[in-house]
């Protein structure tokens, strides 16, 4: 029985980055590098033994409950640090620990040549620690303390580059807005607090069915709170501003926190609180809403953007979109499926580009790569894995399963759900174009640079593995109509932790037609972008030339205008107060009673003469009045 | 311990003339003690100075032995003994700092101490 070691699954990296920020300055690279992947390869390790003992050997329940020490206690307040192990959180822990793990093995060629070797695997390390205390909290403000963790991280590894200016903007950008929707979830965890009387994740949601009104004020404001958090950290509408800036730091960096890991934080914390949203349907459809408007937008934005960590990072505020219409529409297992799969790709299309990247120099511009097919076969065949299974590639790739399960829930999700389905399609539409988009012109046409430098087998191992689980990584859940045994084995392994779909699965008739138009979608995808960017360019060239297209490249180049709007709105006023205000018209007060005491200051320091004969005739008038006072004064 | 202080003295005659009259007494010892610290306040040599913090202390002395006798008590004599003590004590100290301060200094004058740092 593996399950009490499951405290050695955040223990680990925690452990690996005390190590590191105490001695790493005076380790060599080998020894760093040994003990920042070490540690999250061992507690990986101590996962997968844990998710072995788990299914082999079900905890009562499906539960395993951990409860380490008493946090604090304060009147009836008395959080535990509980670790809280179900099959939804035992999925978490898998993705975070072997996607972590692969993409630390990668750092350690990738940042070989970096000054802050040790320091860059001690942030890691940290986070993924944070991270894993995130998705294995068993109450709230146990969660919300790895929330901050990864947020913290965030900053740190954005602003991994200090020395350049724009790198320290980036992370502070991605701290304020996060913070926006943190400030939120501390609200709700407060409101919760105060109605329920607990945070204990498990008990509060059985305490809010037992007392609160479905539909009823308290579980809509409770649930928005949350759902504000979720937008800031997965980078939804209205907050997604932050991730594309958030690509300033290292390559690995956005292949862990703002691709596979810590911006479906969000997702996990609605599924988690699933019984807070279904009992408040206004915010759940609002989820689906959230997500259809994100993929949508960002699905846009991607298609124009230069940068190939760009495209890459609208397209995960995209695919997160997915994951919030199949929690807004009660498909909890399709979401977290999606998000296991997305974790895989994306990952890997980051770690790709980063080869790309190094490979060319630090070149970011797609326009000056290409050719890159010869040059760089693995890079190529891995990237092109991951590119099919962003974009759905039909039957062999593992988006295609998750894509086509929310695909599927969406569809039968009431009246919205024609209009979720459809917003979601066409974002499958654009999802291809843009991949494709990038693979052809990064890796087609004729060949503009030199590649300088290939990928190593550290950074080779986990390309081919993340490849491997991109395409295969989608069969542990086949879509029911296929008939074969264990179809929908993830769904049902879920089950034990999520409550079934909201709506019913349709028909297996009609799921078999939405996945051929979900396939027809995503090949018709494919075959636009080698339209338009690969077999005839100069169609895309002229359309981008039109009035009209001038303008949509702009604004969606831009991001629909949000930083723009962003900036005029909060951060000019801000500004300006700031710079209005630099004397501080409230410090006015306090340092005026500042002036006074140094007034009495000076004039008590005159009589620090120095003299004693001038002391002792003070400390007689002082005696002749204080003896006058007593006598006489009854 | 002390014997408590009886609330009524015995009644004492004022016109005897083989005892000098309290008030007198007192007004000798108050008599000292402004001169003990007016020789402190205006003295600068400092061994005048210390003189004259033994005028004051003795002038208290003679407060406490005037007081005793008054209610007829040992007491007053007891603390003179104890004023005495301590006046060695203090001058033992206070003329090795005399001292200190004539090498340091090159003279007795208390003003030349003024500086509030060495």
């Amino acid at each position: 029985m593996m399950l009490p070691y499951l405290w050695l699954i955040p223990a680990l990296p925690f452990a690996g980055f005390l190590v590191l920020s105490v001695l790493g300055r005076r380790m060599g690279n080998g020894p760093a590098a040994a003990v920042g992947v070490g540690s999250v390869g061992l507690s990986a390790l101590v996962a997968i033994l844990v998710a072995s003992s788990f299914i082999n050997a079900p905890p009562p329940a499906h539960v395993y409950t951990q409860t380490l020490w008493r946090w604090i206690s304060v009147g009836g307040f008395a959080p535990g640090v509980m670790l809280y192990l179900d099959s939804l959180s035992l999925i978490m822990v898998l993705v975070v620990t072997v996607v972590g793990f692969l993409i630390h093995l990668y750092s350690a060629e990738f940042m070989a040549a970096d000054d802050g070797y040790s320091r860059f695997f001690a942030y890691m390390n940290l986070f993924v620690g944070s991270m894993l205390v995130l998705v294995l909290a068993g109450n709230l403000l146990f969660l919300y303390l790895g929330w901050e963790g990864v947020g913290l991280c965030s900053y740190l590894l954005i602003g991994f580059w200090y020395r350049e200016p724009e790198n320290g903007a980036a992370a502070i950008k991605a701290f304020v807005v996060t913070r926006v929707g943190d400030t939120a979830l501390a609200i709700g965890l407060f409101l919760i607090f105060i109605n329920l009387g607990t945070l204990d994740i498990q008990r509060m949601m059985n305490l809010a069915a037992l007392h609160w009104r479905p539909g009823g004020a308290l579980p809509t404001i409770a649930a928005a709170l949350l759902l504000g958090g979720a937008i800031g950290k997965s980078a939804q509408l209205p907050l997604q501003t932050w991730l594309p800036d958030a690509m300033a730091g290292p390559t690995p960096v956005s292949a862990l926190i703002h691709a596979a890991t810590m911006v479906t934080a969000g997702v996990y914390l609605i599924a988690r609180t699933n019984v807070l949203f279904t009992m408040a349907p206004a915010v759940q459809i609002a989820v689906a809403v959230i997500g259809a408007a994100t993929l949508l937008v960002s699905g846009m934005s991607a298609l124009v953007q230069h940068d190939i960590k760009r495209v890459l990072a609208y397209s995960t505020i995209s695919q997160i979109g997915y994951m919030f219409v199949a929690l807004g529409v009660g498909a909890w297992s399709a979401a977290i499926f999606h998000f296991m799969t997305h974790a895989f790709f994306k990952a890997l299309l980051f770690l790709g580009a980063g080869a790309v990247i190094a490979g060319l120099g630090g070149e970011h511009d797609i326009f000056r790569m290409g050719g890159l097919r010869r040059q760089m076969p693995l890079a190529f065949w891995c990237f092109l894995a991951g590119a099919c299974s962003l974009s759905a590639l039909p039957l062999v790739t593992a988006g295609f399963y998750s894509k086509g399960l929310i695909l599927s829930s969406a569809w039968e999700a009431g009246r919205a759900g024609f209009w979720l389905w459809a917003a979601a399609i066409a974002g499958a539409l654009l999802t291809s174009i843009y991949t494709f988009r990038l693979v052809f012109i990064v890796f087609f046409g004729e060949a503009k640079a030199k590649i300088s430098k290939k990928p190593g087998p550290r950074a080779a191992i986990p390309l081919v593995i993340l490849a491997f689980l991109s395409v295969a990584g989608g069969f542990v859940n086949f879509p029911a109509f296929f008939g074969i045994k264990g179809s929908m084995f993830f769904s049902r392994f879920l089950a034990s932790a999520l409550p079934s779909a909201t709506y019913a699965a349709p028909l297996p008739e009609t799921d078999l037609l939405l996945e051929a138009v979900a396939a027809i979608v995503s090949l018709a995808g494919i075959y636009v972008a080698y339209f338009f960017f690969l077999s005839s360019p100069e169609y895309s060239r002229e359309m981008a030339g039109t009035a009209i297209g001038k303008v949509l490249k702009r604004f969606w180049f831009e991001d629909w205008g949000f930083d723009w709007l962003y900036e005029k709105t909060l951060a000019a006023p801000y500004r300006w107060l700031a710079r209005t205000n630099r004397n501080d018209a409230v410090d006015l007060f306090y340092s005026f009673i500042a002036k006074v005491n140094m007034f009495f200051h000076y004039g008590l320091s005159l009589s620090q003469t120095g003299k004693v004969r001038f002391y002792a005739a003070v400390i007689a008038l002082g005696a002749v009045v204080t003896i006058t006072i007593a006598v006489f004064a009854r | 311990m002390m014997p408590p202080i009886p609330a009524n003295p015995a009644p004492v005659n004022p016109l005897r003339m083989d005892m000098i009259p309290m008030n007198y007494a007192l007004i000798v010892a108050w008599v000292l003690f402004v001169i003990g610290v007016i020789g402190v306040l205006a003295r600068r040599n400092l061994l005048f100075i210390l003189m004259s913090v033994e005028i004051m202390l003795n002038a208290s002395g003679l407060a406490f032995v005037v007081a005793g006798s008054r209610w007829g008590q040992p007491d007053g004599q007891i603390m003179f003994i104890f004023i005495l003590a301590m006046a060695a004590a203090e001058v033992s100290v206070g003329l090795a700092l005399v001292l200190l301060a004539y090498h340091r200094f090159g003279g007795l004058d208390a003003d030349a101490a003024n500086r509030m740092k060495g």
